[in-house]
């Protein structure tokens, strides 16, 4: 089950619980094979699974309670996450500086930390990021764009203070 | 040239979201527009930071393997042949899937394999000091890497090729250290990185579709050594450096 290890990361990096990754991963099984009709051939298998994880931890009490729900899905909607501040577009970053980027990381909205993740890790089109969090591709590049330098910003504050 | 649009849309280019002509007219850019150039570095630096800490989590094998059974069918307790036969259909197409996406990942592993080589290489070419130790001499710069780097490497005999010997530097590579050469053959420069053999699992050149970066790529093994040569000069210009380093050893 080649795709589970990569399942069970991304439901880690969303709840932040290994048992309520562990819960959300088994759902997702559960409900691809009870649903499996709903799969159209010839679709991306990989974005319909994920489609399935993040909207069981939609509904789940840590993606409720973190607010995951709240209507971001329409585009131009996106001023309702955190504003990012001034921050320049690129930041040079040493090896020495991944500690600060896994901190930076744990510490954005979900929003954000999805749209990076599916992006960065998982290597998936937009497109396909599209349809796993059911938002047009516009939505994914600004939404992009904006957790790109909501971390930016978490690392140059991190940066600029001492570091753990 | 100035700065604006092109920042706007080097996220795009990176995601390899752009059309394969805004792709060639972004690439044309990057060569005479060194902020751009800069910030382009900078931002592969992010995405491999962020690739790198991102797979950080690992399942239980206990609840992999109570994963696995929930999902295999149960033939004792269902009686309807077609229900069974449904169930083992889906359970296929997910496992059959999941192969699918083990060779595509394969595949994506050695496409970013070389993407981190090449954002590597685009680095020291931009860097003012390209290299740690700076001699056209072999046996200068073959023994600056003793002890610096867990293995040994032949250096070839370059004399009477139009190749030279510029330097090297320590590389890191996914947490391995290697030895990255760099050689000059006219106005253009070449980096050869060498690793432990399988450091970087299976990820192959073979599975990479070399026309989705503007640098030409070989690769080989010798002696438990794993080499990338990696430049903008012609593909034949590389092979005669590959035969080199193949006759050093």
């Amino acid at each position: 089950m080649p795709l589970f290890d990569r399942l069970y990361n991304f439901a880690c990096w969303l709840t932040q619980d290994r048992n309520e990754a562990e819960d959300l991963v088994q759902e997702t099984y559960a409900k691809a094979l009870k649903g499996f009709s709903s799969f159209q051939q010839g679709t991306n298998f990989r974005a319909w699974m994920y489609r399935i994880l993040r909207n069981a931890f939609l509904n789940s009490r840590t993606g409720l309670k973190t607010g995951a729900t709240v209507p971001l899905d329409v585009e131009g909607n996106e001023d309702v996450l955190p504003p990012v501040g001034e921050t320049p577009e690129s930041v040079l970053l040493q090896r020495s500086d991944w500690e600060l980027v896994q901190q930076g990381l744990d510490q954005l909205p979900v929003p954000y930390r999805e749209v990076l993740l599916l992006c960065e890790v998982e290597e998936t089109s937009y497109r396909d990021i599209a349809g796993t969090l059911g938002v047009p591709i516009g939505t994914v590049m600004s939404r992009l764009s904006r957790a790109r330098q909501a971390l930016r910003t978490v690392v140059l504050k991190m940066q600029a203070g001492p570091k753990v | 040239m100035s700065f604006d649009p092109w920042t706007g849309r080097l996220d795009a280019y990176l995601d390899g979201e752009l059309s394969v002509e805004d792709t060639r007219a972004m690439e044309e850019h990057l060569r005479g527009c060194s902020a751009c150039g800069a910030a382009m570095v900078a931002r592969t630096q992010e995405k491999r930071a962020i690739r790198a800490v991102s797979q950080r989590y690992a399942p239980d094998p206990a609840f992999r393997t109570r994963i696995r059974e929930s999902i295999a069918p149960r033939p004792a307790r269902w009686k309807n042949f077609w229900a069974q036969g449904l169930a083992v259909a889906a359970m296929l197409i997910i496992v059959i899937g999941a192969s699918l996406i083990v060779v595509n990942r394969e595949r994506a592993n050695g496409r970013q394999l070389i993407g981190e080589l090449a954002d590597q290489h685009v680095a020291t070419l931009a860097s003012s000091n390209p290299v740690d130790v700076v001699s056209t001499d072999r046996h200068t710069v073959k023994p600056w890497f003793a002890g610096k780097i867990p293995f040994s490497f032949n250096l070839p005999e370059l004399q009477g090729s139009s190749f030279v010997l510029v330097g090297g530097r320590i590389a890191y590579l996914r947490q391995s250290p290697g030895a990255e050469l760099v050689f000059q053959v006219r106005q253009h420069r070449i980096s050869v990185f060498i690793f432990q053999e399988r450091a970087f699992g299976r990820a192959r050149i073979a599975d990479f579709n070399q026309g989705s970066i503007a640098f030409n790529v070989r690769s080989w093994t010798a002696n438990g050594l794993d080499y990338f040569a990696i430049s903008d000069v012609s593909g034949g210009d590389l092979n005669e450096l590959v035969k080199l380093f193949e006759a050093a050893d």
